[in-house]
């Protein structure tokens, strides 16, 4: 089996370049997925520059200081790096093959997930009752569109976790159901990281 | 970690039966990540609402910690490494952090110089009044 040879003593892997063989599945998925994973980064850029570039823009309307509640984002972003953490511990439990911890973590990162969803959904309804809709200003635009996009992702990785956790119920740990959780696990995290430049960005700076 | 193999990519940890000294190296890996990003997540809220700072400083802090706090992200929950096995993935990576640097800083300096060179006319254009 080629596949043993790298797990010799010496590194077979030199500079980015492979001698032992085409490289396993599941590190061509992952690294795949990755590039992914950056040209999402790179979409979130543009928007996180419009916001940047038009957050003054109010014309007239409120400013982030009279809109943004700074207790519930600190919620929001405990909400978003818990979760990222159990979805570490589900990751573990799934190395481990240890089917009910992975449940678990799993039901804890999708219930602190959509905790998150609802405070934002609240924050939105709340802006939208007193006026501040997206076409109030550019920034109010730049700001539903920036913070909506990430929401968007998060539901959709709510809906993945959903489907994943029936893929191990009714097919168990195969590699193929593994790979797709190695899949989630990247993008749950890369949600996380988006986030931190949301609150720093659009909720702590843009307030000021 | 010698005993991982050589190819890790990122967040992966599969292929092999691990024993317990392995699971607690990487709960302890994932704990000190949640643990330096509240730490760093705690700075960013207390820097945003002090008065002991100097004001125009504090949004340049604030971009910095998130910075930071980005790294924290990528090295303890993707387990980005130097490791030669992750060469493709850093590659990849910087790519992504160029494209993002260009779009970001490139949008704010012609924007910036735009408003501050092109309209004579001052308010009149001013972004902040425009409707």
């Amino acid at each position: 089996m080629s596949s043993t040879a790298v797990f010799g003593e010496e590194p077979l892997a030199t500079g980015g370049v492979a001698y032992g063989g085409p490289a396993p599945k599941r590190i061509v998925v992952a690294f795949g997925f990755w590039i992914f994973l950056l040209s999402d980064i790179v979409m979130f850029s543009t928007l996180f520059a419009t916001y940047a570039v038009l957050g003054h823009a109010t014309a007239g309307g409120p400013g982030g200081a009279q809109l943004f509640n700074q207790a519930r984002v600190a919620i929001e972003t405990a909400c978003l790096l818990l979760s990222s953490y159990t979805c570490g511990l589900m990751w573990m439990a799934i190395g481990a093959r240890n089917r009910s911890a992975t449940y678990l973590a799993a039901a804890v990162t999708f219930v602190l997930g959509a905790t998150f969803l609802g405070l934002e959904a609240s924050e939105f309804a709340g802006m939208i009752r007193i006026g501040a809709t997206p076409e109030r200003s550019a920034f109010l635009s730049a700001f539903f569109t920036l913070v909506g996009c990430h929401g968007a992702h998060v539901t959709f990785g709510l809906l993945w976790l959903i489907v994943m956790m029936a893929q191990i119920a009714t097919r168990g740990f195969r590699p193929t159901v593994e790979r797709r959780l190695a899949c989630f696990s990247l993008f749950w995290h890369a949600l996380d990281i988006i986030w931190v430049g949301l609150f720093s960005v659009v909720y702590l700076i843009g307030a000021r | 970690m010698s005993t991982q193999p050589h190819d890790r990519a990122p967040g992966d940890n599969t292929g092999l039966a691990r024993t317990p000294e392995e699971t607690l190296s990487e709960l302890l890996v994932y704990t000190t990540g949640l643990v330096l990003a509240v730490l760093l997540t705690g700075v960013s809220f207390w820097a945003a609402n002090t008065t002991l700072l100097w004001p125009p400083g504090v949004a340049l802090g604030l971009a910095v910690l998130a910075i930071a706090q980005m790294g924290v992200h990528l090295v303890f929950f993707i387990h980005i490494t130097t490791g030669p096995d992750n060469t493709n993935n850093v590659l990849a990576l910087a790519f992504g952090i160029l494209i993002v640097m260009l779009v970001m800083v490139g949008s704010l300096v012609i924007m910036a110089s735009l408003n501050a060179n092109m309209m004579p006319a001052g308010d009149l254009m001013n972004l902040q009044t425009q409707h």
